[in-house]
């Protein structure tokens, strides 16, 4: 499918800005649970589709935002390729917009990279209604402040996106997802001993009790890998990464109150009652804690890193680590120079922005 | 500017404030040695708090400032302005820490990029990016550029080696931008200030990601008789499912030129060759290996040679390395491009930069990274024949306007700073450019940092410029450029 909703989505957000009126920007909805709640007129993007430009061998693939995230997956792995931060969909129908403008990772995160180092070019309408575009199609380009990546993972706050070019990777020949049984300090030990060496590793999770790996390379690294660490291989892993990449894993069931802390990778556990999924070498930490009123941003603070309120039941709570005054302000300033009336998702990500 | 001086003097002490004209004339260029200022103000801050003091100080007083690292940059983002403090990070150069464990080291902006690396090298560690001029360059002016080097294709650029970096803004207060893990809350900010070329702010802190050093590097030249062929196998490569950690592509003159100079044994009757470089896992470096030499044999490659040990390897680089330098040789001036384009457009940009070169009757040698199609076209002249220099200007517009016409960009790793101010106004709309201004404007409403550079005003977007080198001399010859 194939549509261009440039110029529709043009007007509505001119109108909107002389009209001072609040837009949400939506796609399928599946992330709508993520970042604070938005009051507005909503803004559909899912009539604004297509694959624009994708060349395997330029491993660059370019396309509209409201075009489904499955969709381009599978597209890309018709060519063995794949986008190597894993997003998570967390719904049948997310689109690749939503996707980029909630800047999540799955479990690749901690050897392939967070999303933004992926993202090459985009193509924006800002809180003033003009069409910009950013960054490029290709792999270096220095020209001009980044605004590209100033535009992933901002919750559509500093721009509705309309193309988004991405760089992707070939898959590894061969996966192997091995287990161990051990307590979470022991294995956030373990994932970091990895870390150091040349060994494979895609991805790393602990949960209840026990450490998975995940390992990409050629039959003979894997199968070297293999001796080398021991464990027991798991059958059907696949199953097993895309429970933990989706939330479908039973760790994710009952939790309607899920923290996701961001600690440095060899933080011992932390000194929260409830249960915990480890993932990123010890960087990302899934929290359900026993005390659905408990705020976590201060002890991940303490701890070296900072939290997202991942999922709440009390929708009003503050959701993301507050930002020291300074860079707050700067934000503030941000926000102002995307969207000057601010009609663009406010409030999804703080208050004032 | 008594009452500054003064006021400088007393923050950071009389010693490091400079302003004879003998000792600031050290500071009249960066590695763009065509454009020259001599500043009227040099300071030497020696901690993150005394460049706070020094921004404080110009920001109450609105004093333009300029931040300068090595001044290694090939763009002139730290060439100095009339009538702003030039600000050196020189020596801001300690290894704050070093933590093999957390792979990770957090270094003050003046330290150089090789030392960042041979300080982790007894852990088996590396710092990623690897500019030509890493023995010089520091880490602040790494970032502030967003530097690249010959292991982009797989390992990226400086953006995707750094997780924090500490910035002090233009009113001098302290930012910290990213985290240890590479994520923060809100805003990317820190990707925003990676490569605003001194614009946003001034770099005082940078914490690097550490990786842990590749098990087997193995290095392969492939050339070919036919261009056309060696451009489509960097595709083929790819197309492979394998991503080299470098891969570089010179053509017929570049080879001669390098041979000549570096004595390096390259096949010199080739009209293109390729360097492939291949590290990681010790049994994936194998068979990637072979899959390469197989691509290239089908490319019809004559001649294809992998280096047997180190020693071989280095000397298999040193050619591609010495590059700049052995077309110096070939004519007493040359430009240096720097854009990029979509890979699958390297035949057909190849052919058209060689008609560009036979219609306006000068040389152009090719030298680049081929993997991440950042080009390097060195077009050569004679600054001493009239209308040659004129001539060589505009062939270079002409390129840049092919790469942006091809849907690439105006430059690939060296920045814009003074240079290309005028290239920008080909690839960004007058509203795009705007909001670049607009960006500025909301980390320095007064416009104190760095005035004049990277972004074009609206009323510049005419004249174009690029990197002369005169006489075979380059802005420092000691290093090599690639």
């Amino acid at each position: 499918m194939e549509r261009d909703a440039t110029e529709e989505l043009g007007e509505r957000v001119r109108a909107a800005a002389a009209a001072r009126t609040a837009l949400r920007i939506c796609g399928s909805g599946s992330k709508a649970f993520y970042g604070r709640p938005v009051r507005g007129e909503p803004l559909t993007l899912t009539d604004h589709v297509g694959i624009i430009d994708y060349d395997p061998q330029e491993l660059v693939l370019t396309a509209r935002s409201g075009t489904a995230l499955g969709g381009i997956e599978a597209l890309l792995a018709k060519s063995g390729q794949y986008l190597p931060f894993e997003p998570p969909h967390f719904g049948p129908a997310a689109t690749f917009g939503g996707t980029i403008a909630c800047g999540l990772a799955g479990p690749a995160r901690a050897s392939a990279g967070p999303m933004r180092d992926f993202v090459l070019g985009v193509r924006v309408l800002t809180g003033a209604g003009e069409v910009l575009r950013f960054g490029g199609r290709v792999m270096k380009n220095v020209a001009g402040y980044d605004v590209t990546r100033l535009m992933v993972g901002a919750l559509g706050t500093l721009g509705v996106l309309l193309e988004i070019s991405l760089k992707v990777l070939p898959q590894a020949p061969g996966q192997l997802t091995l287990t161990f049984e051990l307590d979470a300090a022991q294995a956030v030990e373990r994932m970091n001993d990895w870390a150091l060496t040349p060994i494979p590793v895609s991805a790393t999770c602990w949960v209840e009790r026990r450490l998975f790996v995940r390992l990409q390379g050629s039959a003979a690294a894997l199968s070297e890998a293999r001796q080398r660490l021991g464990g027991e291989e798991l059958p059907a892993a696949a199953n097993f990464w895309q429970s933990i990449k989706e939330h479908t894993h039973p760790f994710f069931a009952h939790a309607a109150n899920l923290w996701r802390l961001c600690v440095p990778a060899e933080s011992p556990p932390l000194d929260v009652l409830g249960r915990t999924l480890i993932e990123w070498t010890g960087a990302q930490r899934w929290i359900v804690p026993a005390d659905a009123n408990i705020d976590l941003h201060a002890t991940s603070a303490v701890a070296g890193g900072f939290a997202t309120r991942f999922r709440a039941v009390e929708a009003r709570a503050e959701i993301f680590s507050p930002l020291p005054a300074a860079l707050m302000q700067v934000h503030r300033e941000l926000k102002r120079t995307f969207d000057p009336q601010a009609i663009l998702n406010p409030g999804r990500l703080y208050a004032d922005l | 500017m008594p009452s500054l001086i003064e006021e400088l003097r007393a923050a950071i002490g009389t010693d490091n404030v400079l302003t004879a004209r003998e000792a600031c004339v050290a500071f009249e260029c960066d590695g763009l040695t065509a454009y020259r200022h001599v500043p009227d103000v040099v300071v030497l801050p020696a901690s993150a708090a005394e460049v706070q003091a020094v921004m404080s100080i110009c920001h109450r007083l609105r004093v333009p400032v300029v931040a300068r690292g090595a001044g290694t940059g090939l763009s002139g983002g730290s060439l100095p302005v009339a009538g702003a403090v030039l600000l050196v990070l020189a020596r801001l150069n300690e290894i704050l820490e070093l933590s093999p464990r957390r792979r990770l080291a957090r270094v003050q902006p003046g330290v150089t990029n090789l030392a960042i690396s041979k300080a982790c090298a007894a852990h088996d560690l590396f710092y990623a990016p690897d500019p030509s001029s890493q023995i010089a360059c520091t880490i602040g002016g790494n970032v502030a550029e967003n530097s690249g080097g010959v292991h982009c294709l797989k390992y990226g650029i400086t953006l995707h080696n750094i997780l924090e970096i500490k910035v002090v803004s233009a009113a001098g207060e302290l930012l910290v931008l990213g985290s240890e893990m590479g994520d923060a809350p809100g805003y990317a900010v820190a990707a925003l200030l990676t490569g605003s070329e001194g614009m946003l702010g001034v770099i005082v802190e940078v914490t690097v990601k550490l990786l842990p050093r590749p098990e087997r590097v193995e290095l392969l030249l492939g050339a070919f008789d036919n261009i056309d062929a060696c451009a489509r196998v960097v595709g083929d490569i790819i197309s492979a499912g394998i991503i080299p950690a470098g891969l570089e592509m010179m053509d017929g003159a570049a080879i001669c030129a390098a041979d000549a100079f570096a004595k390096c044994g390259y096949p010199t009757d080739a009209q293109a060759l390729l360097l492939c470089e291949i590290d990681g896992n010790r049994a994936d470096v194998g068979q990637q290996l072979e899959r390469v030499m197989n691509v290239m044999q089908a490319a019809g490659a004559t001649h294809l040679r992998v280096a047997a040990d180190a020693a071989e390897q280095l000397r298999m680089w040193s050619g591609r390395k010495s590059a700049f330098p052995a077309v110096g040789r070939l004519a007493p001036d040359y430009y240096c491009m720097d854009g990029t384009i979509p890979r699958r457009r390297l035949p057909e940009v190849l052919r058209e930069i060689a008609a560009l070169s036979a219609e306006f009757k000068l040389p152009i040698a090719n030298v680049f990274h081929a993997g991440d199609g950042n080009l390097h076209p060195l077009i050569m002249f004679d600054a001493g024949k009239p209308g040659e220099l004129h001539r060589a200007e505009e062939c270079g517009s002409r390129i840049l306007e092919l790469c942006v016409a091809v849907g690439g960009t105006v430059t690939g790793e060296h920045g814009v700073g003074v240079e290309k101010l005028g290239p920008m106004c080909k690839q960004f709309s007058a509203a795009e450019l705007q909001m670049f201004h607009a960006v500025k404007h909301a980390f320095d409403p007064f416009g104190l940092l760095n005035p004049g550079k990277a972004v074009p005003t609206l009323a510049r977007c005419a004249d174009y410029g690029a990197l002369r080198v005169h006489g075979g001399q380059q802005p420092f010859p000691h290093l090599p450029r690639f």
